[in-house]
């Protein structure tokens, strides 16, 4: 395969992170639902906690958290999905990728309080029942991962990278930006590129990624 | 009875991985843990003076602070033990300092937040002596060890060397360095610890659960009965988490005083310091060949780092010995004993950086020849063990060689470097060999049959996303004759069957071997008409004399083409295959991941990674995975695995050998040479990067 002339991260010594969150609705008051799920375990009440309501996966939490909580822990420690992992904590590596209104995003590096109002989407949420979403499936017959420590936020970053491409958001690689970006290989790696795989499953990945997509954006 | 062992099958423990149902250390929520944070030394060498964390106990939430003034006592350290991981491991036992990094206050509160703030606010000052950092002026401290790590001679000899470097035709003598590395597996050190009434379960991410038993009982000085370690699931080890660290001592300890859940995390940046890494290393490279590329002498000496805190002197160039003929020879492995973290087994210790080394050396001997490097190789083919005189169990290196030479194309390759330019990029293509000891240990499982049609496996074995759990399923269903989904696989438990874990790839084969023992005694008493339901059969694996009688090594042969930009001398890998042979494949499907998977570790150890070492500190550098370069998506296009059909009857009943390490032995030389068939650039100081191209490029 040829390869384009580009300069990587590497040479620019810079670290590719998965796509950042733009255009953050504002925070507002939000009324209290009715339905609210109680937390696995309330958090103990410092007196700077805040309270707060998550939507995920379609389900309301009501929360009252330490200000400093990340979605990423408030997902893992006080709603118990733990599905979601930690691998830095530093939005350096991707495990910790969840859909946030159909977008990508690392949890790590968003607070819980800032995540009012969205709707919140994780690796438990992607499946209906117990029928796996078609980007489960496809990395289930791809092999594609090993330890399957990264493989959560593979997931929800390749299904968000889905709807960019449906959307035309072009990329790095993308040669024509005015016209509609494919899932394309070259498109795939650059686009994953934030989310790390150390059992270096990368190929069989995109081979997932690609089955699954096939179709989506044409 | 129909085939599965070898099938690609899915991971059985595939639905739980992408659905985020399966749990890691760090995951186990059932009983809501409080949260443990550890401090840690910002010294390399020395002792502590004092500490204040009268800031710490103020804070909100917090429950406990230990440091060495207040923690719990343990059992002491002991510097030897037939079995390294199953060592007390005391934390928090002394004032005094022996690497940047280590562990030096524990914080446990309520909340993760509380606690990482409250250990932050720890204030530790130091009495500051002066540690030795620097490998290659160490001085006094520089020894010539008796053994290497597994007990093997660190050195050996044959003939004269030196004679026949000077009266060889050609010769080649080169010095090579190889970069402090980590494994920086994805999922950092973890451990969720439950105390309840007078028993503990870690839950900890661990590759060896029986060495983590014995090893948490003992510095806890707990009855081993009243002691369970759990690891269902294991984030990558990579040889990482052979060992258990203070996350996991720290965590018992803790649940234990405070009589509840503790879960104790090391962050992304404590792993570099507070767990094992790949020391550094400084080779030299000594080979003498008639002008008909017959080689006359092989010599490879090695220098690498050891640790004053603990010893490990990681096999370099034991390989070597046995990977080509030639009748004078030489090795020998050297440490420097420095004041660092403390170097440990990282994916194929050993051959994974002898082989950048000694690969690249023989393909420098190809270009002085003028020969063809596939042909060098042919042409050294020993004919039994070169120095301990026994026949190899198998080995087809020849096969490999040639067969991924037809199916890569070698052909089209122009021996000229820079010859073949196409556009913007000088393009190259590389060649070399893979060879990885094959080891068996003793091993013993369980099978029962908890229907007539249904059995469940149990083991201590753990499956680190090698597969285990897929090829168990296998083992039991062929042998039993039951589906594949009839086979339940429990692993990771240190109240099943005793196993050596998961390192060294021995563990497919050990526990394989054991587990088709159990099924076969089972299927036996089931065809005599016993059961079914609930009889259980115990079965074992153990080394026989063929591990004395025979030289068992894996091999393979990698072929990589990269192209290096002609303007800024950035490589890029641009397609890669590899062909080995391993024995037999226990399941296609997972065994080409670990192949594939251990080749991108070698383009790794080639292009990318690195620990730089600050000399005036004692303390490495890139200690977030935005410094530490891996490869990501971006990185790698199209690496292929292939492996040849073989059994090997002397390495196991399966006939199988391990595949996790195989991959990367020699990769990154492949690499290392296709970078000079592209551009003339001879890099000798891993990882390869623009910095050392471009002077050739000029
Ligand atoms: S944990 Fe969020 S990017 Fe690594
Ligand atoms: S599967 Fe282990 S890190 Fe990706």
């Amino acid at each position: 395969m040829p390869q384009k002339h580009l300069l990587t991260r590497r040479l620019l010594g810079t670290t590719a992170v998965a796509t950042a969150m733009t255009g953050v609705a504002a925070r507002a008051q939000i009324p209290q639902p009715k339905d609210v799920q109680t937390a696995i375990a309330p958090a103990p009440s410092f007196p700077g906690n805040l309270d707060m309501n998550l939507d995920v996966n379609g389900r309301q939490h009501r929360l009252s958290l330490d200000p400093r909580t990340t979605l990423l822990d408030a997902l893992r420690d006080h709603l118990g999905l733990t599905g979601t992992k930690k691998g830095c904590d530093h939005g350096q590596c991707g495990a910790c990728t969840v859909l946030i209104n159909g977008v990508r995003m690392n949890s790590c590096l968003s607070l819980a309080a800032s995540r009012e109002g969205d709707k919140i989407v994780t690796i438990e949420g992607l499946a209906d029942g117990e029928k796996l979403h078609p980007m489960q499936t496809s990395f289930v017959h791809a092999d594609a991962f090993q330890c399957g420590f990264c493989t959560p936020g593979q997931i929800c970053s390749a299904v968000g990278m889905a709807n960019e491409l449906k959307r035309g958001v072009p990329s790095a690689v993308t040669i024509d930006v005015a016209a509609a970006p494919t899932a394309s290989v070259d498109e795939v790696r650059e686009r994953m590129s934030g989310n790390i795989c150390r059992c270096s499953a990368y190929p069989n990945i995109v081979a997932a990624i690609l089955a699954a997509t096939e179709g989506v954006t044409k | 009875m129909a085939t599965v062992i070898g099938m690609p099958i899915d991971r059985i423990d595939g639905p739980a991985k992408v659905t985020g149902k399966a749990i890691y250390a760090a995951d186990v929520g059932a009983d809501k843990p409080v949260f443990g944070a550890i401090a840690t030394a910002t010294i390399a060498y020395g002792s502590i003076k004092s500490i204040d964390a009268s800031e710490a106990r103020r804070q909100p939430g917090v429950l406990l602070v230990w440091t060495h003034e207040n923690a719990p006592a343990q059992a002491p350290w002991v510097p030897k033990a037939e079995d390294p991981f199953a060592r007390p491991k005391p934390q928090l036992d002394s004032k005094k300092i022996q690497y940047y990094g280590q562990p030096v206050a524990l914080v446990v509160a309520t909340t993760f937040e509380a606690a990482r703030e409250a250990a932050a606010l720890i204030d530790v000052t130091y009495e500051k002596g002066e540690g030795v950092f620097d490998l290659e002026n160490a001085g006094k401290d520089t020894k010539t060890p008796k053994q290497d790590n597994v007990g093997k001679p660190a050195a050996s000899k044959v003939g004269d060397v030196d004679m026949a470097m000077r009266t060889g035709f050609v010769s080649v003598d080169e010095t090579y360095k190889t970069p402090y590395q980590n494994h920086n597996q994805m999922e950092p050190h973890a451990s969720t610890a439950i105390w309840d009434g007078d028993k503990l379960t870690v839950h900890c991410a661990v590759q060896l659960v029986e060495s983590a038993h014995a090893c948490i009982a003992t510095t806890l000085k707990l009855p081993p009965e009243k002691v369970e370690i759990v690891a269902e699931f294991i984030g990558g080890g990579f040889g990482g988490k052979l060992p258990v660290y203070g996350d996991a001592i720290l965590a018992g300890l803790a649940a234990r005083e405070l009589k509840r859940p503790v879960r104790v995390v090391l962050t992304r940046q404590q792993m570099a310091h507070v767990t094992t890494h790949r020391g550094a290393s400084v080779q030299r490279v000594r080979l003498a060949a008639q002008r008909d590329g017959t080689l006359t002498a092989i010599a490879h000496e090695s220098l690498a780092q050891t640790a004053r805190a603990d010893d490990f002197v990681e096999p370099i160039v034991a390989s070597t010995r046995s990977l080509y003929a030639a009748p004078n020879r030489f090795t020998q492995q050297r440490t420097a004993v420095l004041d660092l973290p403390i170097p440990g087994s990282m994916r194929a210790p050993g051959e994974a950086i002898g082989l950048l080394a000694l690969e690249q050396a023989i393909d420098e001997l190809a270009v002085k020849l003028d020969m063809d490097p596939i042909a060098l190789r042919l042409k050294n083919e020993p004919k039994d063990d070169p120095e301990k005189h026994i026949p190899f169990s198998t080995r087809n290196l020849v096969a490999c060689l040639q067969q991924g030479a037809d199916r890569f194309g070698w052909n089209k390759r122009n021996p000229k470097p820079g010859a073949n330019r196409q556009g913007q990029w000088l393009v190259g293509m590389g060649v070399a060999a893979a060879i990885r000891g094959n080891f068996l240990r003793k091993a013993e499982a369980k099978v029962t049959m908890t229907s007539a049609k249904t059995a469940t496996v149990e083991m201590d074995m753990t499956d680190i996303g090698t597969g285990s759990y897929t090829i168990f399923a296998q083992i039991a269903a062929e042998t039993l004759d039951i589906p594949v989904e009839a086979v339940t696989v429990k692993l990771g438990h240190s109240s099943y069957p005793d196993t050596p874990g998961s390192g060294g790839s021995f563990g497919a084969s050990s526990c394989g071997a054991a587990l088709l023992d159990a099924c076969q005694k089972l299927k036996a008493r089931l065809d005599k008409g016993e059961g079914p339901q609930g009889l259980t059969a115990m079965g074992k694996a153990a080394p026989g004399d063929d591990y004395k009688k025979y030289a068992q090594f894996a091999y393979g042969a990698h072929f990589a083409e990269v192209g290096v930009d002609a303007d800024t001398g950035e490589v890029r890998l641009r397609r890669m295959l590899g062909v080995f042979d391993a024995g037999r494949i226990l399941n296609a499907k997972t065994a080409r991941s670990q192949l594939i998977g251990g080749m991108i570790w070698g383009v790794s150890s080639a292009l990318y990674e690195e620990q730089p070492l600050d000399l005036r500190f004692g303390s490495f550098m890139s200690v977030d995975l935005a410094n530490y370069h891996v490869p990501v998506h971006a990185d790698i296009p199209s690496v292929e695995a292939a492996t040849l059909k073989e059994f090997d009857r002397h390495a196991n009943a399966l006939g199988s050998k391990g595949v996790g390490e195989l991959g990367i032995c020699g990769a990154g030389a492949a690499v290392a040479n296709a970078v000079y068939n592209a551009c003339g650039a001879r890099v000798r100081e891993y990882p390869i990067t623009v910095d050392k191209i471009l002077p050739a490029l000029s």
